[in-house]
């Protein structure tokens, strides 16, 4: 599936919720939970993306010419959110990667954790899974 | 100043919530205004709601009054500056300080702190001579010391908290000694709660002639400050912590210290003659209010002071000492919930971690049920370390808060575990 199409997917997936924040959240966090583990050897300082409360782990490599991403969060809605990106983009090349417009995070209704107020490390996250994507282009 | 004020029952508080605007407004309302949750404004460590006469000051200011003070001839600049000067007044009597020139409006309480730290950092303080501040300090407490010890050559030096959250005054009286120039401590823990003994900390400070800035921001919106009764140096504060306008703040300080101490910035209005040779600076408090001030700010920040003057100052700490206790005993009830500060004197403060959480999750989970809470250290990253941990949930409380709302956010951190766990 391309970026756009799995970007229409999670948006599907999460209309079934209307005004149910409930709903929405829990799914949230039971994405969160069910994170695959990013390898501790790069749960390291070097690789963390600091916002200015939660703490997002980012790790890429490049695999037959397609990123592939593994992350982590201390907390746990984050988590589910760094979740959905990395479904959204992981597995893809990465001029498909530098050029998703990621809009549906907005559209979803969770616009508000892209907010530079959250405090999260989200915004910071996605420019990083950018520059790597743009890092590994130059590479190819 | 302080009127006879009636208890704030629940009827007092009925009418004390109409003043307050935003205090109806509903929160994640639909795409078409409909719906949404009541809004518990639990942030008001961070910043105060507005009474709607503090707003109305504001508003006549821009339509009626607009003009710049201190220099003009024409009525609307006299007749403004004549109310400024009545604000400044106001702060006087509401802190009780000896003197109107002993009040300077700054933008805040960290504009107020970072005044002495360079003006009388400059004067008194030496390579090798130390600055004292405490574990529990805003960085906005901690900052501005450090960068002059780095820049002078100075030593910073701190006193420890214990794991209630009080300061060790033992040590606090070691450390205050021939070296030590000032000492800087918040009179009451944004991030804690804890009510600092200040005045028995002035006096042991006193007694070694090491003069003492108080911290502010977290203890004027809660009751009595009296700046002479505690014999403080210098006391700061934030007008928008304390029901007023943003932007404005008070810089407190003995006529001893302010009339000796150098300008810190400077330009229009800080001056009594000006050649390229050399300028004579004006008398207080102009002197250290440099450019055109926050005027309207001024005004609202003293039309907040009467307002908190006339329900009285007495009845919002007995009443919101109330508050802290049924707020206290309704989150120890949910499992796993630890508070942070349990200091015997706290103001309506109430930090917590749940085991197993992160506080962004909760503060995330509480927001979408309309409470507005802080998450995350506070400004005091030294205090999250020695508590070993990565930030808290802080509820702070006003005299606006209702027992309701607490029972609301008792509710909603049953609901926010339950789903996070």
């Amino acid at each position: 599936m391309s970026i756009e199409e799995i970007e229409t997917e999670v948006k599907e997936e999460f209309a079934l919720f209307g005004d149910d924040w409930e709903g929405k959240y829990e799914h949230l966090i039971d994405l969160g939970k069910s994170l695959p583990k990013i390898d501790p050897q790069f749960k390291t300082d070097d690789r963390l993306i600091r916002g200015c409360q939660s703490k997002v782990w980012l790790h890429s490599r490049l695999e037959n010419g397609k990123v592939l991403f593994t992350a982590d969060s201390d907390a746990i809605i984050t988590k589910g959110i760094v979740g959905l990106m990395i479904r959204v983009l992981s597995g893809h090349r990465p001029e498909e990667i530098i050029n998703a417009p990621l809009e549906f995070i907005d559209q979803i209704g969770l616009k508000e954790h892209l907010s530079p107020t959250r405090a999260n490390g989200l915004v910071s996250m996605i420019k990083q899974m950018k520059l790597d994507a743009l890092a590994f282009q130059l590479k190819v | 100043m302080q009127t006879v004020s009636k208890p704030i029952t629940p009827a007092v508080l009925e009418n004390i919530r109409k003043d307050f605007p935003i205090l109806s407004r509903k929160i994640h309302a639909g795409k078409n205004g409909s719906g949404g949750k009541d809004l518990v404004y639990l942030d008001n460590g961070a910043t105060s709601q507005k009474p709607q006469v503090v707003i109305d000051v504001l508003e006549h200011y821009y339509k009626f009054q607009n003009s710049n003070i201190h220099r003009g001839i024409h009525a609307l600049s006299q007749e403004i500056t004549t109310e400024y000067e009545l604000a400044r007044k106001t702060v006087q009597k509401h802190l009780n300080a000896a003197h109107d020139y002993e009040i300077i409006f700054t933008k805040g309480t960290t504009d107020s702190i970072c005044l002495v730290a360079n003006s009388f950092g400059k004067k008194y303080i030496k390579q090798g001579d130390e600055i004292l501040v405490t574990g529990m300090e805003h960085h906005s407490n901690i900052l501005p010391w450090q960068l002059f010890c780095e820049e002078h050559g100075a030593v910073l030096k701190v006193v420890p908290v214990n794991n209630q959250g009080e300061l060790d005054l033992e040590a606090c009286d070691r450390l205050l000694n021939k070296q030590t120039k000032i000492f800087a401590l918040t009179h009451v823990s944004n991030t804690l709660g804890t009510i600092n003994p200040v005045k028995e900390i002035i006096r042991m400070a006193h007694a070694k002639d090491i003069p003492v800035l108080l911290d502010g921001a977290q203890a004027v919106p809660h009751g009595k400050v009296d700046v002479q009764d505690l014999d403080a140096d210098f006391y700061c504060f934030s007008a928008h912590k304390t029901f007023g306008p943003t932007g404005v703040g008070i810089l407190y300080g003995k006529e001893k210290w302010l009339s000796v101490m150098p300008p810190y910035q400077v330009g229009g209005g800080t001056i009594k003659t000006v050649s390229f040779q050399k300028t004579i600076y004006a008398d207080l408090p102009l002197r250290f209010e440099a450019g055109t001030p926050h005027i309207e700010g001024g005004l609202g920040m003293a039309a907040a002071l009467d307002y908190i003057n006339k329900i009285g100052l007495d009845q919002i700490a007995a009443y919101e000492h109330d508050l802290l206790e049924y707020a206290t005993d309704k989150l120890s009830v949910i499992p796993g919930l630890r508070i942070i500060g349990t200091a015997k004197e706290k103001a309506a403060v109430l930090s917590f971690v749940v085991d197993g959480t992160h506080p962004m999750d909760i503060g995330t989970l509480l927001d979408q049920q309309g409470i507005a809470v802080r998450t995350g250290h506070h400004c005091t990253q030294p205090l999250m370390a020695q508590f070993g941990i990565p930030g808290t949930v802080r509820a702070s409380f006003a005299f606006y808060n209702t027992m309701e709302e607490v029972d609301k956010l008792e509710a909603a951190m049953h609901k926010a575990v339950k789903m996070l766990l």
